[in-house]
C-alpha cells in the first residue's frame, strides 16, 4: 500500500482534520490533546507526500499551504478579535495572540518538519518557524504596532507617576516587539525604544525644571538617585536589557548634568553650603552620583575649584581691605591672618578631599588650580611669596608672639611648605627668606636651630636643593662662628697685649651664601677700631687665602648710656653706636658735623639720627625737635633720658628691601634660564623648539615660572656665544655645540 | 734654472692669466697688493655701477671674497677665471649673467648668508649694527619682497629692544619673507621657533592695523 501515491487533496484532507482540532484547543474548545498516533499520522502524510515521484512530490505546494494556512487563521480569528479592545485589554488580547500563535506554529512546524529538513535548504526558502512568526508580522504586527506602542508608553508613564501596573504584561507585550525583529534588535528599536527614549527625556526634563526650583540640592540629589534606581529596576522588570545604557545616560542627563551649575551652586543649599555645613554625606553622595555619569566628575570638581577659588580670594580681598582701612598696630598683621587663614582652608579642603571626594585626582587637580589663583595674589603691594616668607621668620622669630609648642611650630612649618607649592614665584620667596633669614641669624638671640634647620631639610626635599643650599650655608656659618668665637678668645687670653679692651665678637660670613649688603665707608669709633684690628691679626694666624670684608650695619653694640636719672644700658646697631659714641668728644653736634665725621651717605644717617632722636628713646636732642631729620639739625646728648628698664634696644627700622629683592631675583632668573637650557641641549644633542621650550618651563618649575619671550631671547643668546645652532634644514630644530 | 716645456694650451692658460693679472694691477693697491676700496670704486665706475650695487656684493660672492672692501689677487684670479672672463668688457657683460646665476635657488641662501658674513669687518664679530642691515636688506631682498622688506626697516629702525643683529636672526628674516602671507601675517606663529625679534615685529605690525 505504501506503494501507492497520495493524491494532494486527498493527503491534504488528512491535515486539515488536524489543524482543525488544533484550531480548537487553542480555541479552548473541550479537546483532547494530539496523540502521538494523530501526530505520526499527520507527520507521516507530509513525509510521504514530499517523497512521492514527480508529479506527486508535493512540497512547494505544501509549504504553501503551510503559510495559507497561517494566514486564514490570523485573518479569520486573530484580527477580528483585536479589532475593537483598547489599552490593557488590547494589549491583553494580543500577547495571548501571540502566544497562541506561537504554539500553533510550534505544532504546525512539528507536523511539517520534513519541509524544514530538505525542501526549505533546497529552495533557499525561510524555515517553517520564520515563516510563522513573518506572518504574524506582517498580517498583525505592522498594523497594530503604533497603536500597542501608545499604550505600553501611555502605563510606563503611569507607573512612573506612582501607579501601579501589570509589569508582567508589559514584559510580554515588549518581547513580542522583540521577536518580530526575526533575531535583530531593530523592531524593538524602531518601533518602540526610540519613542520611550525620546518620551523618557521629556518626562525627566520637566520634573528636572521643577524639582530644580523647588528643591534643596540635597533633595534633588536624593531624588534623582531614586529616580535612577527605579528605571533600572524598570529594565530588569520589562524593558530589554539593550536599553539600560541608553535609558540610563538620558536620565542622568537631563536629571543631573544639564542643571549642575544651578544645583551645585544653588545660594542656599548648593556645594557652598554643604562645605560651611559640613555635610559630609551630601557632598560624599554628589560624588558618588556624579561618579557614574560620563565626565561628571569633571563637572563637579569645576564647581569645587570656583568655591575653593571664592573663598580664598575672599580671605585676600580681606586683608587687601583691613590693610588700607586702618593702620594697623603690628605691620603685616593682616597678612599674618591671610596666611593662618589660607592654611587653615588648605586644611579643610583636604579633608573633604579624603573623606568625600577618594581623593579623586580630578579634586586634587581642581584644588591646586584654585590655590594657585589666589596664592599669587600681591597684597598691598607685597607678592605672595614675600607674605608667605613674613608668615615663616614670624614663627621662627622665637616661636612667634603666640609662643607655640613645638610640635605646633614644625607642623605650622611643614604647611607653609605645602603652601608654597601653589606659589609660582619660589625664587621670589627663597630670596626673602633668605634676607629674612640673615636677620633671624644675626640679630635674633635664641633662635632654634633644630626649626631652622628643619623647616630648610623640608624646602629642600619638596623643591630642590638649589632653593636651599644658600641657606643651609648660612646656618652653618653661623654654628661655626661659635666655634671660632672660643679660639678667638684663646688667641686673646694667649696675647694679652693686643687685647683692645672691650668685649667683641666677631662673625665671619661666607660671602656666596648670604645675601649682598651695602658697604659703608664708616669711620668707626677708634675704640672699635682696635677690635677690627686684633681681629685681623688673629685671622691672619688662621688663614692667608681669605679676605675680610666688614659690614659694620649688621653688627649689634651694647652701650652704656651713662643718664642722670640712672644708668641704662643702650643695645644699638654698631652705626647707632658710631654715632652715639662721637657725643663723648662733644656736646652738641651739627648734621653736617657729623656727616663729615662717620662719612655715611645722607639716606643712612638721616635714618640713623632719626632712630636715635624722633622715634620712641630719645636719646639725642634734636634743634628743632620737629618729626623729621632734616641737614640743618643740631643734636645734643640727653642727659635726662631714661626708661624703667634697665637695658632697652633701640631699634632701627630695616630699609625696605622688597625693591631690592624682585630686581635681584630678576637679574638672575636669565641665568637660570640659560643654564636649563644648556643641560638640556646637553643631554639631547638635538631637539626641537616645542621641547626645549616646554622642557624648560618644566625644569625650572621649581623656582619659577618663565614666559616663552624670555626663554627664546636667552635661546638667541645661546645661539650668538655660540652654545647652540639652528639646524639648517629644518628650522625649529636646534643643535648642541660641544 | 729649469726651463719648462709649454704647450700651446699652457701658453693660452698663461696668457690668460696674465691679463686677469693686469686687470687686477690697474685696480689694486701696490704697496697692499691687493684692490682696496679705492680700487674697488674705481673698478665701479669702469664698470658703469654704482659702488653701492647689490651687483658687486654679488661679484664679491663670486670671488669669495673675505674682507669686505678688498680683493685679493687670489680672489681676483679665481672669481674671475670661474667667470670665464679675463677683460673689462667681458666683466661687464658676466656681471648681468651673475644676476641670474645668485637667484637660481641653489646659491640664493648661500648669497643671502654671505652678504652677512662679508658684513663681519671686526676680528670675532658677531653681529651687525642695525643701521647697516637695514641697507643690507634693502640691497638684498628690497627688489623681491619689497613691501615685506620696507616695514621690517621701518620697525627695525623704530625698536630699542636691539642694538645688533645676529646670523640666526638674519637668515630667519629671508625665511620670514619666503614663508609668511603678507600683510595678513595670518600664518605666523609666535610658538614656533621664530626668533623673538620677529615676534615682536609681528606683535608690533598687528598692533598698527587693529
Amino acid at each position: 500500500m505504501g506503494c501507492e501515491n497520495i493524491e494532494f487533496d486527498q493527503g491534504w484532507g488528512e491535515m486539515e482534520k488536524g489543524i482543525e482540532k488544533l484550531k480548537r484547543i487553542l480555541a479552548g474548545e473541550k479537546e483532547t490533546p494530539f496523540t502521538s498516533r494523530e501526530y505520526m499520522t499527520l507527520y507521516t502524510t507530509i513525509y510521504n507526500m514530499c517523497n512521492q515521484k514527480a508529479p506527486h512530490d508535493y512540497s512547494e505546494q505544501l509549504y504553501d499551504k503551510y503559510k495559507k494556512t497561517l494566514d486564514e487563521y490570523i485573518t479569520s480569528i486573530v484580527l477580528p478579535s483585536l479589532k475593537d479592545k483598547h489599552d490593557e485589554f488590547m494589549l491583553r488580547e494580543l500577547v495571548e495572540r501571540w502566544l497562541n500563535h506561537k504554539i500553533m506554529v510550534k505544532w504546525l512546524t512539528r507536523f511539517f518538519h520534513y519541509l524544514d529538513r530538505y525542501f526549505i535548504i533546497q529552495k533557499s526558502v525561510p524555515a517553517l518557524n520564520e515563516v510563522g512568526t513573518t506572518c504574524f508580522l506582517n498580517l498583525v504586527y505592522e498594523d497594530v504596532h503604533p497603536t500597542i506602542q501608545d499604550i505600553v508608553l501611555s502605563l510606563i508613564d503611569k507607573e512612573r507617576e506612582g501607579d501601579q501596573i501589570d509589569r508582567a504584561l508589559l514584559k510580554n507585550a515588549l518581547e513580542i516587539f522583540v521577536e518580530m525583529g526575526l533575531g535583530q534588535m531593530n523592531r524593538y528599536q524602531d518601533d518602540f525604544e526610540a519613542r520611550f527614549l525620546q518620551e523618557t527625556t521629556n518626562y525627566y526634563s520637566r520634573k528636572a525644571s521643577k524639582w530644580i526650583e523647588e528643591d534643596s540640592c540635597p533633595d534633588y540629589l536624593l531624588k534623582s538617585e531614586e529616580c535612577l534606581k527605579k528605571e533600572v529596576d524598570r529594565v530588569s522588570s520589562y524593558l530589554h536589557s539593550s536599553s539600560e545604557t541608553k535609558l540610563i545616560k538620558k536620565v542622568q542627563h537631563e536629571l543631573l548634568v544639564v542643571y549642575v551649575n544651578q544645583l551645585l551652586e544653588k545660594e542656599d543649599s548648593g556645594i557652598k553650603v554643604l562645605f560651611r555645613d559640613d555635610k559630609v554625606d551630601d557632598l560624599s553622595r554628589t560624588y558618588r552620583v556624579y561618579n557614574k555619569i560620563s565626565q561628571g566628575l569633571d563637572l563637579v570638581a569645576n564647581v569645587f575649584k570656583q568655591h575653593v577659588t571664592i573663598e580664598g580670594t575672599a580671605f585676600v580681598q580681606q586683608a587687601e581691605e583691613a590693610t588700607s582701612n586702618q593702620a594697623s598696630n603690628t605691620p603685616g598683621g593682616h597678612e599674618q591672618v591671610l596666611v593662618k587663614n589660607i592654611l587653615e582652608l588648605h586644611d579643610n579642603y583636604m579633608t573633604y578631599l579624603n573623606s568625600c571626594f577618594q581623593n579623586h585626582n580630578l579634586f586634587q587637580k581642581a584644588l591646586k588650580e584654585a590655590f594657585e589663583v589666589f596664592c599669587n595674589k600681591t597684597v598691598n603691594g607685597s607678592p605672595s611669596a614675600e607674605i608667605l616668607a613674613s608668615f615663616a621668620d614670624h614663627i621662627l622669630r622665637k616661636g612667634g608672639s603666640e609662643k607655640l609648642s613645638d610640635e605646633v611650630i614644625e607642623e605650622t612649618l611643614e604647611k607653609v611648605v605645602k603652601l608654597l607649592q601653589y606659589v609660582i614665584d619660589k625664587d621670589v620667596f627663597a630670596e626673602f627668606y633668605r634676607k629674612k633669614l640673615a636677620r633671624r641669624l644675626l640679630f635674633d638671640r635664641g633662635t632654634n636651630d633644630d626649626h631652622e634647620r628643619s623647616i630648610l631639610s623640608k624646602l629642600k626635599q619638596q623643591f630642590g636643593a638649589p632653593l636651599t643650599s644658600k641657606m643651609e650655608g648660612m646656618v652653618t656659618d653661623v654654628v661655626l662662628a661659635k666655634e671660632h668665637q672660643s679660639s678667638f678668645q684663646e688667641y686673646l687670653r694667649n696675647n694679652p697685649d693686643v687685647h683692645p679692651g672691650l668685649d667683641f665678637t666677631v662673625t665671619v660670613l661666607t660671602t656666596g651664601f648670604w645675601p649682598s649688603y651695602k658697604w659703608f665707608d664708616l669711620s668707626l669709633p677708634s675704640e672699635m677700631v682696635k677690635c677690627v684690628k686684633v681681629f685681623k691679626g688673629f685671622y691672619e694666624t688662621k688663614t692667608k687665602h681669605r679676605k675680610l670684608t666688614w659690614k659694620f650695619s649688621l653688627g649689634t653694640s651694647h652701650i652704656n648710656g651713662k643718664f642722670e636719672p640712672k644708668p641704662i644700658e643702650l643695645i644699638v646697631s654698631t652705626h647707632q653706636a658710631a654715632v652715639l659714641l662721637l657725643f663723648n668728644a662733644s656736646e652738641r653736634l651739627s648734621y653736617s658735623e657729623i656727616v663729615a665725621q662717620l662719612n655715611l651717605a645722607h639716606d643712612d644717617l638721616i635714618r640713623l639720627l632719626h632712630s636715635l632722636s624722633c622715634a620712641k628713646y630719645k636719646i639725642l636732642n634734636k634743634e628743632p625737635s620737629s618729626k623729621s631729620i632734616s641737614q640743618s639739625d643740631s643734636f645734643k646728648f640727653n642727659p635726662n633720658f631714661t626708661d624703667k628698664m634697665r637695658r632697652i634696644k633701640v631699634p632701627l627700622p630695616p630699609v625696605d628691601e622688597r625693591k631690592k629683592v624682585i630686581e635681584d631675583v630678576d637679574k638672575d632668573r636669565p641665568y637660570a634660564i640659560d643654564a636649563a637650557i644648556v643641560r638640556i641641549m646637553k643631554s639631547r644633542k638635538v631637539i626641537t623648539h616645542q621641547q626645549l621650550i616646554s622642557e624648560t618651563i618644566e625644569q625650572l618649575s621649581r623656582m619659577f615660572k618663565p614666559n616663552i619671550k624670555a626663554i627664546k631671547k636667552r635661546i638667541e643668546d645661546l645661539i650668538t656665544r655660540d652654545y647652540i645652532e639652528r639646524d639648517r634644514d629644518n628650522s625649529h630644530m636646534f643643535r648642541y655645540l660641544a | 734654472m729649469l726651463v719648462g716645456y709649454s704647450n700651446v694650451s699652457s701658453k693660452a692658460k698663461i696668457k690668460g692669466l696674465e691679463k686677469i693679472d693686469r686687470l687686477f694691477n690697474t685696480y689694486a693697491n701696490s704697496s697692499f697688493g691687493m684692490i682696496d676700496p679705492e680700487g674697488i670704486e674705481a673698478l665701479c665706475s669702469d664698470l658703469g655701477v654704482d659702488y653701492t650695487d647689490v651687483r658687486i656684493l654679488m661679484l664679491a660672492w663670486k670671488l669669495k671674497a673675505e674682507k669686505q672692501g678688498y680683493f685679493t689677487q687670489d680672489e681676483w684670479q679665481t672669481g674671475l677665471k670661474a667667470l670665464g672672463v679675463d677683460s673689462l668688457s667681458k666683466l661687464k657683460k658676466a656681471l648681468s649673467d651673475l644676476e641670474k646665476e645668485v637667484e637660481k635657488p641653489s646659491n640664493y641662501e648661500d648669497f643671502y648668508t654671505y652678504a652677512f658674513r662679508y658684513c663681519l669687518t671686526e676680528e670675532k664679530q658677531k653681529s651687525v649694527d642695525i643701521e647697516s642691515i637695514c641697507e643690507l636688506l634693502n640691497l638684498v631682498l628690497g627688489v623681491q619682497f619689497r613691501p615685506q622688506i620696507d616695514s621690517l626697516i621701518e620697525y627695525l629702525k623704530v625698536q630699542n629692544d636691539y642694538k645688533v643683529i645676529n646670523s640666526d636672526q638674519w637668515i630667519n628674516f629671508l625665511r620670514f619673507c619666503k614663508e609668511i602671507s603678507f600683510p595678513d601675517l595670518e600664518n605666523y606663529d609666535a610658538i614656533q621657533a621664530w626668533p623673538l625679534i620677529l615676534d615682536n615685529y609681528v606683535e608690533w605690525m598687528r598692533e598698527k592695523h587693529s
